[in-house]
Order: C-alpha cells, then sequence, then structure tokens
C-alpha cells in the first residue's frame, strides 16, 4: 500500500543497517516483515558515520564516481525488488559524499536486476563547501572556540531535516538517497509523507523523532550492544532481528522486530537505546523538533513489542549543525606478543624501549602503551580461547600509539615495533603495524536560510 | 553498609559526541534508583574520568525511566579522531561507570 493512500493507517518503518560496517544481511528478515504485514511501510538504512563522510569526500578525489557507501550495492541487491513490487520505499544516507552517483549506481543495479522502472531520488544541498554558508558558521558549544580555516576543510555537510525525503516520497521515489542528514530524519521523513503531519505539530514530530533515534542504530535497540552474560542475557546474537517502528497517525510508537530472528526488544534494550548519544534529555535538537523525552514511559505491551509515550516536542532550532571534516595528522600504531613466564615484565620492558627509542629519535608526537591479553598466541585455531596451563602465566600484546602531523614520525614509530624482533625482549612475536592518516571533525552551526536542500528524480536515461 | 559494584543495580550505554561522553546509567529494578541518585554524584562521576581528563559532569535525572543521563566532557582525548586509545568512541566507559561501587543497606543486599 503507497505511503499516504490512508493516512489513518499504522505505519510501518523498518531499519535495515545501522551504521556504516552493519551486518549486509540484516535487511532481509526486515524487508520480508514489512512485506508480510501487507500495510504502508518504508525501510531505512543508516550508513553514514561523523567521519564516513570525510573518507568519502577524499575517495572522491581520486574517483569522481565514487564517494558514496561502498556496501551500499550490498545492502540493497537483496531487497530492492521486492521492496518495489510491494510499494516500500527505501530510505539511506548512503548517498555519503555523492548521492548523484550513488543514484547512478542504484540505477544500474535495477537494470541488472530487471528493474528498468525504479524511481530513485536524492537529495543535495547537504555539502555546503564553496557556498557562503562555510562563512557564516559558529562553533557548536562542545566545540566552543574553534577556529576554521576553510582552505583546509576536506568535507562539510549540514545535517538535513526530513523535509527533501517527505518530498521525493510524495514524487514517488522507491528509493531516495541523501547525504548527510539526521538519522531520525530517515524515519520522520516517511511519516511526514503517509501522515502529512504539520512541520509545527510538535508533539507528532518529537514522537516520529524518537522512533527515528530508535531505529537509527538498528541492532542496538533489539540487544546488540546491549548483551552482559549473566546480567542481560540476549538470545542468538548471530541472527539478530533488526527493528521496525509501528507508527499510529497520533503519534503512538511501538517497537518491535520481525518474527524468527535473535535478539530482544524490551524496557531495558529500548531505554539504553533511548538515550544513546543524548546531552539534555529535555531538548534533544534535530533539524525538524526539539524532542523532550523527560515525560517518556515505556511499557512492555508483549514479549518483543515495547510502547513509548509521552514524547514532547519544542519548535526546531534556527541554526542546523553541520560537521566539518579536517587533516588530523597521522597515527602510526605496532603491537608485539609476549606470553609465558615472565611476560608482562617483558613486554614492559619492550614498552620502555620503544619509548627511549622514540626519545633518542627525536620523534615529534604523542605516544600511548597499553597491555593487552588473555588468549592469544600459545591457543590453537578455531575460536576455542582456551587459557594455556598454568606453567605459562600471561599472554600480553604490547602495543604502541604515536600521534603526529608528520607522517614520516608516525610511520618510524610503527616501525619501531616491528624492529623489536630482533632488538627487543625475549620471545617477542606477531607483530602488526599499521599508519593512518587522520580526520579531524568539528560541529558548527549554520543559519537554516543559508541552504538549499533539493530533491531529484533520477532514472536510467540520466544513467546512459 | 556493604560495597557492591554498580553493576549489580544497574545497566548503561555509552555514546560520543566529538570529545563529549554520555553515560545512560538504568537501575534494573525502580526502587533502586533513589539510592543511586544519592551515591552517583556527578562529583563521584567526575572523579571516576579525571585520569582521562575529564572537565566537568552534568547528571540529568530521569526517574520516570529509572535512569540518569552523565554527560562528561573532554573525557574522550580528543575522541575518535584524536585519540591514541583504541576505544576512541568510548563505547566501553558505560563498564568504567558500573564498577564504581556503591553502599548498600544492610537489609537489601
Amino acid at each position: 500500500m503507497p505511503l499516504g493512500s490512508d493516512p489513518s493507517a499504522l505505519l510501518r518503518i523498518g531499519c535495515g543497517s545501522g551504521f556504516s560496517g552493519d551486518r549486509l544481511d540484516a535487511p532481509g528478515p526486515v524487508a520480508d516483515a514489512l512485506i508480510a504485514s501487507g500495510g504502508p511501510a518504508a525501510l531505512m538504512l543508516e550508513v553514514l558515520g561523523e567521519r564516513t563522510l570525510a573518507l568519502a569526500q577524499r575517495e572522491r578525489l581520486h574517483k569522481p564516481e565514487a564517494g558514496f557507501e561502498p556496501a551500499l550495492l550490498d545492502l540493497l541487491r537483496p531487497i530492492l525488488g521486492r521492496c518495489a513490487a510491494a510499494g516500500i520505499p527505501i530510505v539511506t544516507n548512503g548517498g555519503a559524499a555523492n548521492p548523484r552517483g550513488a543514484a547512478m549506481a542504484a540505477l544500474h543495479l535495477a537494470r541488472e536486476l530487471g528493474l528498468p522502472a525504479l524511481r530513485v531520488a536524492v537529495v543535495e544541498g547537504d555539502d555546503i563547501r564553496g557556498t557562503g554558508a562555510l562563512s557564516d558558521l559558529d562553533p557548536w558549544e562542545g566545540d566552543a572556540g574553534a577556529v576554521l580555516e576553510p582552505e583546509r576543510v576536506i568535507a562539510a555537510n549540514v545535517y538535513l531535516g526530513a523535509a527533501p525525503i517527505t518530498e521525493a516520497l510524495r514524487r514517488g521515489a522507491d528509493l531516495v538517497i541523501t547525504g548527510r542528514c539526521s538519522d531520525p530524519a530517515l524515519a520522520l521523513g516517511p511519516m511526514l509523507a503517509h501522515f502529512g503531519w504539520s512541520e509545527t505539530d510538535w508533539d507528532r514530530l518529537a514522537a516520529g523523532t524518537m522512533a527515528g533515534h530508535l531505529l537509527e542504530c538498528g541492532a542496538q535497540v533489539t540487544g546488540g550492544y546491549f548483551a552482559d552474560p549473566g546480567v542481560k542475557d540476549i538470545p542468538s546474537m548471530a541472527t539478530l532481528g533488526f527493528p521496525i517502528a509501528e507508527i499510529g497517525a497520533d503519534g503512538a510508537v511501538l517497537i518491535t522486530k520481525p518474527e524468527n530472528t535473535g535478539g530482544r526488544v524490551d524496557r531495558r534494550s529500548v531505554t539504553e537505546q533511548l538515550l544513546y548519544e543524548l546531552h539534555d534529555p529535555a531538548a534533544y535538537l534535530t533539524p525538524d523538533v526539539v524532542l523532550d523525552i523527560t515525560g517518556v514511559a515505556i511499557t512492555e505491551e508483549a514479549p518483543d513489542r515495547v510502547r513509548l509515550a509521552g514524547a514532547r516536542g519544542h519548535p526546531r532550532p534556527e541554526r542546523l549543525k553541520a560537521t566539518v571534516s579536517l587533516p588530523g595528522g597521522w597515527l602510526g600504531e605496532g603491537e608485539i606478543s609476549y606470553a609465558g613466564p615472565n611476560a608482562r615484565a617483558r613486554a614492559e620492558l619492550a614498552g620502555r624501549t620503544l619509548l627511549e627509542r622514540l626519545r633518542h629519535l627525536g620523534l615529534e608526537g604523542q605516544a600511548r602503551l597499553d597491555l593487552i591479553g588473555v588468549v592469544s598466541v600459545f591457543d590453537g585455531d578455531g575460536g576455542a580461547l582456551r587459557e594455556a596451563n598454568a606453567t605459562s602465566p600471561g599472554d600480553v600484546r604490547l602495543r604502541l600509539a604515536f600521534a603526529s602531523e608528520s607522517r614520516a614520525a608516525a610511520e618510524r614509530a610503527a616501525r619501531e615495533v616491528l624492529s623489536l624482533y630482533c632488538c627487543g625482549p625475549a620471545g617477542g612475536g606477531g607483530v602488526r603495524s599499521r599508519v593512518t592518516d587522520r580526520i579531524r571533525t568539528l560541529s558548527f552551526l549554520v543559519p537554516r536560510a543559508r541552504l538549499a536542500p533539493r530533491v531529484t528524480l533520477l532514472s536510467l536515461e540520466d544513467a546512459a | 553498609m556493604s560495597a557492591v559494584p554498580l553493576h549489580r543495580l544497574a545497566h548503561a550505554r555509552a555514546g560520543d559526541k566529538g570529545n563529549r561522553l554520555n553515560l545512560a546509567l538504568i537501575a534494573h529494578r525502580a526502587e533502586d534508583w533513589p539510592l543511586l541518585a544519592e551515591q552517583v554524584t556527578e562529583a563521584r562521576v567526575l572523579a571516576l574520568f579525571a585520569h582521562r581528563g575529564a572537565t566537568a559532569v552534568r547528571r540529568y535525572d530521569l526517574p520516570g525511566l529509572r535512569a540518569f543521563n552523565f554527560v562528561v566532557e573532554d573525557v574522550l582525548q580528543g575522541g575518535v579522531n584524536g585519540a591514541l586509545n583504541l576505544d576512541g568512541h568510548g563505547k566501553t566507559l558505560s563498564f568504567l561507570l558500573l564498577g564504581l561501587e556503591v553502599a548498600l543497606p544492610e537489609a537489601a543486599g
């Protein structure tokens, strides 16, 4: 049933991905459950982290058609056809630094799958590099005092709200691809398209945003990032069901998950996710509404069915948050293991030796050491995690981390861990090292009037 | 009085935004919320994270959810993009909080 054809009907919104890196087979059971329900529904895929966008922007520099979520097609392939056939739109922020490139790739996938009529919409306007908005930013309170050097900016993206997603759905999109937008907007957009709530109906927008917030991290509300053996046990972590919200026209919210999947939805899992990444619970700022959850009541209606009521909304903020990414120097890391008698002392000697070496070489940067370990180098393969016998106390892995503005210094520090094979304490083995370039992100506030979000529907002709 | 780790009475989840950490602390039983309110103070949580450079803690009380939300400033050593720590997000830090000791009245132990 298309969104909006009967606005009094319950709307189901499923979430098939909670971050870039989530389980690729998660959307399938969610799509199946939405289709089986027979009612109006939408499926969201949240795949865009704070730094993902900057990495994508860098990738696009080398490869203009890239810069969107690399796993997007893998997520879409198993579900695109059956969701389109059932009239269930998919909404994703997997466009990252290149929503148009993602749409082109999705259209090619659609052709390959025999879906030539698939309607794909892109939402653009979150990228504010090269616009006047970049010169009209104030630091967000958490980054007070931050100064922006525009010429160093790798990525600068505003968190857009639900309105462009709603517009795309009203124009008939089967797949909506955005860049940066608030995560709850991926759920709120379909709600506005279906129910036609006014953009100043703050309490309903708050309820919808709360539902989106509960969905946005996928399994984090159904037993992921939650299990604590003997305290909070979760059935079948290997087949966690991803969440589905059932939304009423009046803003009623119920969180559940597909049948015959692992995980659990209960008061505790829902409470943890409700408060996740929240600061003032009376004023959770989103582009669409300021959400107040202080009066929310949580009720377990049935196994894996939890109702939330009492979200309050206040007028949306006049300024929107923008994440700006800048080069953040280099990180060199190296690890080496010691096990058996006197392992800890040998690992600590290795650590002291490394710090002396860094000083001796005059490397500019900041160092850190860690001692890690329970079971590793003495054990067999296969994941048994057998602790070695009593005569071999200890399995210690020394880690060096070294941050520097200089790539050469970070590489040299990592190499010093490798050099411990021949120059370090007895029985050192299993060195791994890597050097990564880092991205620093800062948050700023930008006036709404500076932004011009736009929606474009694309077809295979555009992809030709 | 007997002392137990907070882990006995509550569960928790950590979230990050930049160099700021939020810790949701939730009582397993509604009746334990007042005891947590009395003992898990902003000052004690700040002391718990002081070695990591935390500068301030704000506690928001949510009795209807059996919960508290602690917002800890400057505790993530630069955050996911800047920290040398393996866990730049601070995702593990909910269990640092759950190691905090609370005193139980004998009858409730």
